[in-house]
């Protein structure tokens, strides 16, 4: 079975689509490769085993199932999704004890249009709390590993969705990324982690964590196949008033218009490949920046010289914004309640202390102490101000190239514990991402190889203007064919079935 | 600047959180680390510079004024800690 799980989304859907396999049987694979390895990667907090099942069963007996014919973009395919997408019927927790029983009564838009395109749903993915963290440590439902190496972090806070799909549990993951949170686990476990342009996909139904940074993308083991699960998920909804009302391009169809990189200029910001950076990190980036020359791309400095202040900017905005929509857990209309309390304040107070865990407790105060009266002009207004530079820094170097290449993350994954206590060391691990959330660009993780002393993957992130998906797709396609290709992760390598 | 004891229990107050002593101690240190980190803005010059609050440009949505119901409230009580069947519940607010 686990050959079924080895393919790629891509190939399992042509396969389903033409009858070679039915949707139970790839649905069985995957049930089967999650008992194995979901004990020691930990990458689901809620299993939909049963529903996944019947659903697989329905659709295999034509005319008895759901009404979904196999020419639907994902017919059959199984995916998993991360516990911040409200999904009908199936609690979603958002990775704490404040939403541990929480069972929606609606689908988020993604989730919607996944399954309006056939998709098997197996689950909802581990997470750090509300989205809040770089690790997958911060679950109340215990870490995530990952599945390249045990003792190390998948990366965060999309980890479950990295580790699941790393693990080859399911063919694809929706992510969400509101400083990092899908393409850093992307590249910590050897993906592709897309983070459309902000507007790209709906938020409607993502539990809000900071709503002027969040969004969805897909998380994958190719190009192709992120490229069909985004233009699934992709386009306007009125439900979700920042989504932009503009076409959604064939994204798979415009992976096979181009053939090499001649005429592209790619952008290398001093500030993302110099100091500070692990040096087999920049080495595996490098040779991927070579190969892309090789394909014709040709390649010129640029400078991003707010860089330095964008982690700072980042967190004030991410942490206001979070205090105030968190505001909502009150213990009143959903989650948990502190059933012993008598008075309305105390309960609001002991219901949100011990629902919440230490880390979004401690962003919660920070955001609200950077709101507070007489603090607001000198944090969140300066921090939206450096959020300006940020955003005309990237304006400006795209004059001069049509896409910036640079690492994803400073390092590859650290291990389990390392960064736990040091809150402000966590932080600073998100530089290269947090900039491209101040900016609202999309920007992609493509697997570049394994770090040298490490042995851990690396990942290259692909920044291109807004609404450049396709672009940055047809880029990632054409150098991930150039670029060696990861073996089974080797930490559950042992584990095969 | 640093961050006082009291202004820890203050803003947790105004967080609507209750911090045992042993949380506030640990909250004051590592806000004081984060805030020094955060003050590096205060190197950048923005007096000129309109602030940015959303990558995208909002404007106002306008739809028709139709009514529709799209859950029921059994629906939506179902996830309230407590419910009488009609309305939340919650605890005494006026003696």
């Amino acid at each position: 079975m686990i050959e079924i799980c080895t393919e790629t989304l891509a190939s399992i859907r042509r396969r389903l689509a033409a009858g070679e396999l039915s949707a139970e049987e790839v649905v069985r694979a995957c049930l089967e490769r999650i008992d194995t390895l979901e004990p020691t990667v930990h990458a689901f907090i809620t299993r939909m085993d049963e529903q996944a099942l019947a659903q697989a069963r329905g659709m295999d007996a034509a005319g008895r199932g759901p009404d979904v014919p196999r020419t639907h973009p994902l017919w059959g395919v199984p995916v998993a999704i991360k516990d911040v997408l409200s999904s009908k019927g199936v609690r979603t927790t958002c990775g704490s004890r404040m939403l541990a029983d929480y069972v929606p009564c609606f689908d988020a838009v993604a989730v919607e249009k996944l399954k309006d395109a056939g998709a098997i749903i197996l689950g909802k993915l581990n997470m750090d709390e509300f989205a809040m963290g770089s690790s997958t440590e911060n679950s109340a439902f215990g870490p995530t590993r990952n599945p390249w190496n045990l003792d190390k972090v998948p990366g965060g806070s999309s980890g479950g969705s990295a580790a699941a799909v790393a693990a080859h549990m399911a063919f694809g993951a929706l992510g969400t990324d509101t400083g990092g949170s899908i393409r850093q686990p992307a590249s910590f476990c050897g993906l592709v982690g897309l983070k459309p342009t902000y507007g790209r996909v709906s938020r409607y139904g993502l539990v809000a964590y900071a709503s002027s940074l969040d969004q969805i993308g897909p998380m994958c083991r190719t190009v192709e196949d992120a490229a069909i699960l985004l233009k699934v998920i992709a386009g306007h909804d009125a439900r979700d008033s920042t989504s932009v009302d503009a076409p959604v391009p064939d994204y798979p169809a415009m992976l096979a218009e181009r053939f090499d990189l001649s005429g592209l200029t790619v952008g290398l910001p001093g500030e993302y490949w110099g100091e500070g950076v692990d040096a087999e990190v920049v080495t595996a980036c490098r040779e991927a920046i070579t190969a892309a020359e090789r394909l014709g791309a040709k390649c010129v400095p640029v400078s991003l010289p707010h860089t330095a202040h964008a982690v700072a900017a980042y967190y004030i905005v991410a942490m206001a914004e979070a205090s105030s929509n968190l505001a909502r857990f009150d213990g009143i209309r959903y989650g948990f309640r502190d059933g012993q309390a008598r008075e309305l304040i105390e309960m609001y107070r002991s219901t949100r202390s011990q629902g919440f865990g230490e880390e979004v407790q401690r962003r919660i105060m920070l955001g609200t102490f950077a709101l507070s009266s007489g603090y607001y002009d000198a944090y969140y207004k300066k921090a939206a101000q450096v959020r300006r530079l940020v955003q005309q820094d990237f304006l400006r170097a795209f004059d001069q190239c049509d896409v910036i290449g640079g690492p994803v993350a400073p390092t590859t994954a650290f291990g389990l514990g390392e960064k736990i206590d040091d809150p402000l060391t966590m932080y600073l691990t998100d530089i290269f991402t947090n900039p491209l959330n101040l900016a609202g660009l999309p920007g992609l993780s493509l697997p570049v190889g394994l770090a040298k002393d490490s042995g851990l993957p690396v990942g290259l992130q692909i920044i291109g203007p807004n609404f450049s998906e396709g672009l940055i797709l047809q880029v990632a396609y054409i150098m991930e064919r150039n670029l060696p290709v990861l073996s089974m992760p080797a930490g559950v390598e042992q584990n095969r079935s | 600047m640093k961050i006082s004891h009291d202004e820890v229990v203050k803003v947790a107050a105004l967080a609507r959180l209750n911090l045992s002593e042993e949380k506030i101690e640990l909250f004051g240190v590592q806000f004081n680390d984060i805030l020094d980190y955060i003050h590096t803005l205060n190197q950048v010059e923005t007096n000129a510079v309109e602030p940015l609050y959303s990558p995208v440009t909002h404007s106002t949505v306008f739809r028709d004024d139709v009514v529709r119901k799209d859950y029921d409230r059994d629906a939506l009580l179902a996830n309230a800690p407590e419910n009488d069947g009609q309305f939340f519940v919650v605890p005494r607010i006026v003696g």
